[in-house]
């Protein structure tokens, strides 16, 4: 055994080779510096390159890319766009992992809760899930901003609560498998409480499934407040996301307003992708499964 | 699922035959109650909409008091939340959604007409999709790790990354507003015959709706056919003197399609997600855009009853999935058998 160990590369720990796999993935490593780029460009960039983004300015309207003082043109109402961009990315990227947390510590606890408890309060915990999940999100989406007044909070709470199913389903799994271990019945042996076992033992040891899963319901909450706002029910002006600012340019398409539209759906799909590909690599990292590769 | 599912089968002593039977009465009942659970959430979210009953929504703003309470009265809108529940889980069981508020038409008229132009905007989408999605997989399998794999897996982590009105934006304008190749407004119509009338304007939503199917459904493919891939049967084939196209065809092919043809059940509420944002974003006139206006209008009883379809049609869709499975994979009736 000496012999073979001297010749061999030294061993790692699997967290490390776990580093070296997430690391030596390229989209991963693209994923994580496009996403560190555009946290720079959205939340420094305003001190800056300062626009005034509440009051319009009808005297420059329109304007395409390149007119004095303004890289990236104006809007219909006369924001300038590069600014609304930093803007609206704030509030498209603070939605998006706020929404993206929420829905997976709601779908962590009740998977993990149901997994653990089974019997007739697993079947119910799952049946409501089966429920939410037969109701399209947009749809639900749209009725809970036809019923209330949108706003970022609003917004943040709205989308975790239609988006916390498939987390929820995967904790089940594991929690089902976990609760059988030696560790968990050697707690409950010691007199360790139900809730212990769980937020102690169950929930720890399915961090992988839920770190990666909730990087993919980042990506998927960014795509959500998108859609909100292209079907109307976004936040109002002088607040706006980058979904809104693609929607309101859509009147625009046949002005030939290119500016309007692609910067905004460029910043959208660049985000998305960056954070799907920064949940592959974990998976990597985690060797769980998540997403289907 | 499958381990409460596995130890209620073993629990269940019936003789082998009749156990596929046993979990298909189990899977419908859970169906069953899924239903249920989306009535409580439909009239949960209606009653969080209009507190005071729809009274003043189907009146109009000018309704007196009297009014209110007379239509309150004759409506059973005076009742205790229970039993307006009771009533309305009533309604829905004689396929009553109520009246619209707005349409001046009941609410199952105005689904029934627009349900079958989205049915066939969804169907035709998907076959499109599937026709491109499954010889797309198959090919990444065969030729993983190379440059062709390479470009169509970021192709489709892009698309799959793109919201579809984005997509369909870009695609209005290349082919409609510089090429010029096909309309950018879909076809306008009351039924599925006008609509197919003019199938250029269909080019566009089909593709947009199609091309988000693909990237989904390329990659399920792609890692079903990698998996079969690796089967002792390839093995076995391949030494038998088998050529790889024929042992593709005959047997990875078949193996892998089945856990696609299953995702296409679960896939339905997606589906319909999807086609709001189609439909509104070329004018389809379709469930999803009569779902949208009626957002726009707060006309409740639509909503609520384009949900209660789209919930009905979920679960019909999840169970199908699970019987063709357990039919084309042998290997799936051992679970209840």
């Amino acid at each position: 055994m000496s012999t073979v160990t001297l010749s061999a590369p030294p061993t790692r720990s699997p967290r490390q080779r776990g580093l070296r796999r997430f690391l030596g993935n390229r989209l991963a490593v693209f994923g994580i510096v496009t996403i560190a780029l555009f946290l720079i460009f959205c939340f420094l960039g305003p001190l800056v390159y300062p626009t005034d983004q509440v009051h319009t300015d009808l005297k420059s309207t329109m304007l395409p890319p390149g007119a004095a003082g303004h890289p990236l043109g104006t809007d219909d109402v006369g924001y300038d766009v590069l600014g609304r961009l930093m803007v609206g990315g704030q509030i498209s990227i603070l939605i998006g992992l706020a929404a993206g947390v929420l829905a997976t510590v709601i779908g962590t606890l009740w998977g993990a809760i149901a997994g653990y408890v089974g019997g007739a309060v697993d079947a119910v915990m799952m049946r409501v899930v089966d429920a939410g999940i037969a109701i399209p999100a947009t749809f639900l989406l749209l009725i809970l901003s036809a019923i209330m007044r949108p706003s970022v909070p609003l917004m943040i709470i709205v989308i975790g609560f239609v988006s916390w199913l498939v987390p929820a389903r995967l904790v089940r799994a594991e929690s089902i498998s976990l609760k059988s271990r030696e560790y968990v019945l050697a707690l409950r042996a010691m007199g360790g409480t139900h809730s212990r076992a769980v937020l102690r033992h169950i929930v720890p040891n399915t961090v992988g499934t839920i770190v990666v899963n909730a990087t993919f319901q980042v990506a998927d909450a960014i795509l959500l407040v998108a859609y909100i706002s292209f079907l109307g029910m976004g936040l109002q002006k002088p607040a706006t996301d980058w979904g809104a600012m693609l929607t309101s340019g859509i009147t625009y398409t046949y002005a030939g307003a290119w500016w309007l539209i692609f910067p905004a759906g460029v910043c959208i799909v660049l985000t998305v992708c960056a954070f799907n590909s920064i949940g592959d690599g974990l998976r990597d990292f985690f060797d769980v499964k998540g997403r289907n590769a | 699922m499958s381990v409460v599912e596995q130890a209620q089968g073993a629990k269940t002593k019936a003789p082998n035959g009749s156990r596929f039977w046993w979990y298909l009465l189990r899977r419908i009942g859970q169906g069953l109650i899924v239903i249920l659970l989306v009535t409580l959430i439909v009239f949960a979210l209606l009653h969080l909409a209009l507190p005071e009953g729809p009274a003043v929504g189907v009146l109009g703003m000018q309704a007196t008091q009297e009014q209110i309470e007379a239509f309150n009265r004759e409506n059973g809108f005076d009742l205790p939340v229970w039993q307006q529940y009771l009533n309305f889980l009533g309604q829905l069981v004689r396929g009553d959604l109520g009246d619209s508020f707005k349409l001046n038409r009941p609410v199952a008229d105005a689904i029934g007409q627009r349900l079958p132009k989205t049915l066939v905007l969804a169907l035709i989408s998907m076959l499109v999709a599937l026709a491109i999605a499954i010889p797309m997989g198959i090919l990444q399998a065969v030729r993983r790790g190379k440059l062709l794999d390479y470009v169509l897996t970021t192709w489709n982590f892009v698309v799959y990354s793109t919201p579809s009105f984005f997509l369909g934006l870009i695609l209005v304008v290349v082919f409609a507003q510089w090429l010029h190749l096909v309309p950018a407004q879909a076809p306008q119509g009351d039924t599925v015959a006008d609509v197919l009338a003019k199938p250029a304007g269909l080019v566009l939503p089909v593709a947009t709706a199609a091309l988000g199917i693909i990237a989904t459904f390329s990659r399920y493919m792609r890692s079903a056919t990698i998996d079969n891939l690796s089967e002792d049967y390839v093995r076995t084939a391949r030494a038998k003197g088998t050529s790889v196209p024929v042992v593709i065809r005959r047997h990875v092919v078949r193996n892998s399609l089945t856990p696609v043809i299953a995702m296409l059940g679960y896939y339905l509420p997606v589906m319909f997600g999807g086609m709001i944002v189609v439909e509104s974003l070329f004018n389809y006139p379709g469930m999803g855009l009569l779902f949208w206006t009626s957002a726009q209008t707060s006309d409740y009883p639509v909503l609520l009853g384009c949900i209660m379809v789209i919930a009905v049609a979920t679960v019909v869709g999840s169970l199908l999935a699970d019987i063709i499975q357990a039919l084309l994979d042998p290997r799936t009736r051992g679970e209840f058998s």
